[in-house]
């Protein structure tokens, strides 16, 4: 039988009250806020549980919140085709701080365990193959942390006179220019652009 | 054993290999014929596609999803404009719904033909793709007469489509549907039975259902193992759930089943183009809403309102609410999804795409083990990877 998605929820808290910060419904999505430590537990938990059966790892991602305490969010989307569900398992990972590896649980978690990595710089214990994966060979820095330029710092290109591709920093004949071109007055806006609320 | 026999090579397949299917670096180690290990170095196509539409308005960010999988180009701006129309609360008209419709459909055909026509190009049969390519050329010709562009349409936005299809389009669109089976039979008498191509494809690179499940499979890929799922029935989106299709599912999970898969989901995209051909509803194609699709051309000229809105669309762009939303579509390859963080602003805050030919290229190793060199070629063509969606 086929829970509807709210009372999912509170079946997940439930039986995760150590794990599971909270549960909420977010634009009629579940979202599940695990604590750092148990989030492999809280995986194969949705992975076997009857009630979720969320077979299938669709996605992991990062994202980048300077402004937070804990600098990053993990978000990990799965799906349940025996109940047609999906869920999003969110975790709060610091600078610094390693984050459990998910490939114990479901295979598809390496690469995309790699991903975030090589673009947000968060390591992952356990993996068994941790290394950058979309970049280039000996690229420095995570380009999609908040604070990477757009421009990123290096060029590259041919050079004529040595026969080889040659890396060189990036020179802009004029300033990157970032066009904003929100108007401040108007009645329409919802929420300063800083980022969205912590929720939880 | 000596220690020549003993030893393992390394072999590098591609960049430049014409079976890697584009800028494939893949790594295999070796023992003679037999592979043991491979490892596909990707990212030699990254252009960055999620930092740059971090910087871009919603308007802006659209033109990025056509050139992900340059093949199916609107399956994947679909995803985009869902996540946008739902973290904003849109509904669409019927007419600009069912014109999204009838034009994934298209692209899933124009995606199926390439990537069963190179193919079986790379297993050594060469007629199909000069017969593919004509039916290709033509599905392209009406992505030019709807948006004016064979390959990179920026057709679909979110509220619905910027232009509205005239009658004549959509009677050409008719006529072909009636023509196309023909071509796909032709195909199907020079593949399907064919000896050398059976030989090459048939119980090689052979995925189970647990396998395709924890290894992230979706699309005709996991439907090659018998797995019935597809988003269009699971989650319908847009005008699918009024439409009348049929799920074909492989039994094997090799390389030939996901071939047939993928024949018979042609002939189900006709049958799906067809009826949404014959319930074309009329109507507005977009929302009438200004602060999300542009007003007409006519009222610009008179209205000094309709001006200032054509104005601000085009700079600041549409203001989507602070949210989230993880958006999948069924895409030709598979589950296409886009996970969107909004931060209440004109731009996205984080937008995660999530390619489906990311987790079957990771997959390649666990199918290719123990298989011969020639195979790899094989199962690299029947998994239908494109670079653009895996590198971003």
């Amino acid at each position: 039988m086929t829970l509807p998605i709210d009372e999912l929820g509170q079946a997940i808290l439930a039986a995760l009250p150590e794990d599971v910060i909270s549960v909420h419904l977010d634009a009629g999505e579940l979202v599940v806020l695990a604590r750092m430590p148990a989030v492999v537990d809280v995986l194969t938990f949705l992975r076997d549980d009857s009630n979720c059966m969320f077979k299938q790892l669709m996605d992991i991602c990062g994202v980048d919140f300077p402004d937070r305490e804990h600098r990053f969010e993990l978000v990990y989307n799965l799906l349940s085709m025996k109940h047609n569900q999906r869920v999003r398992v969110k975790l709060a990972v610091d600078e610094g701080d390693a984050a459990p590896t998910a490939t114990g649980v479901f295979s598809t978690a390496g690469w995309f365990e790699r991903e975030v990595f090589d673009m947000y710089g968060i390591p992952f214990d356990g993996h068994p193959d941790l290394r950058r994966i979309l970049t280039d060979y000996n690229f420095e820095g995570h380009p999609l942390r908040k604070d990477f330029p757009l421009t990123g710092h290096y060029e590259v290109r041919y050079d004529d006179q040595t026969k080889r591709i040659v890396y060189e920093p990036v020179k802009l004949v004029q300033e990157f220019r970032n066009f904003d071109a929100v108007s401040p007055w108007e009645g329409m806006v919802q929420s300063p652009a800083k980022g969205p609320e912590a929720k939880g | 054993m000596s220690a020549a026999e003993d030893q393992t090579y390394f072999v590098n397949f591609g960049p430049q290999h014409p079976a890697a299917h584009g800028v494939l670096r893949l790594v295999l180690g070796m023992t003679g014929e037999v592979v043991e290990r491979a490892d596909p170095h990707i990212g030699l196509l990254h252009r960055g596609t999620e930092k740059l539409i971090e910087h871009k308005t919603y308007l802006q960010a659209t033109p990025y999803f056509d050139r992900l999988d340059y093949v199916g180009t609107m399956n994947q701006e679909h995803a985009f404009v869902l996540a946008v129309e739902k973290l904003m609360g849109i509904e669409v008209p019927a007419r600009g719904k069912m014109i999204r419709t009838l034009y994934c459909e298209i692209g899933r055909i124009l995606n199926h033909i390439l990537n069963i026509t190179a193919y079986v190009m790379d297993v050594g049969g060469m007629t199909p793709v000069l017969w593919g390519f004509e039916e290709r050329e033509k599905l392209m010709e009406f992505y030019e007469r709807a948006c004016g562009a064979r390959l990179h349409a920026n057709y679909f936005r979110p509220g619905g489509v910027a232009f509205d299809t005239p009658q004549a389009l959509l009677d050409d669109i008719a006529a072909w549907t009636e023509t196309f089976p023909k071509i796909l039979d032709d195909i199907e008498t020079l593949v399907t039975e064919n000896r050398i191509f059976k030989q090459r494809t048939v119980d090689i690179g052979v995925v189970s259902q647990e396998q395709a499940l924890d290894w992230g499979f979706t699309g005709p890929n996991l439907r090659a193992c018998g797995i019935p799922w597809d988003l269009r029935r699971a989650q319908p989106y847009d005008s699918y759930a009024e439409i009348d299709f049929d799920i074909p599912i492989g039994k094997h999970g090799d390389c030939y089943d996901r071939y047939l898969v993928r024949m018979v989901e042609m002939r189900e995209s006709v049958k799906i183009m067809k009826q949404c051909l014959k319930k074309m509803p009329g109507g507005p194609c977009k929302v009438d809403d200004r602060k999300v699709s542009p007003p007409p051309r006519a009222e610009m000229k008179r209205s000094m309102e309709a001006l200032i809105h054509h104005f601000k669309l085009f700079t600041e762009g549409l203001r989507v609410p602070a949210g989230e939303t993880y958006t999948a579509v069924e895409a030709p390859k598979g589950e296409f999804a886009v996970y969107l963080v909004s931060d209440g602003s004109n731009r996205p805050y984080r937008c995660k795409i999530r390619a489906p030919g990311y987790a079957h290229l990771q997959a390649l190793e666990m199918m290719g083990k123990g298989h011969m060199l020639a195979d790899i070629v094989a199962i690299i063509g029947s998994i239908d990877i494109v670079f653009g969606e895996i590198d971003r």
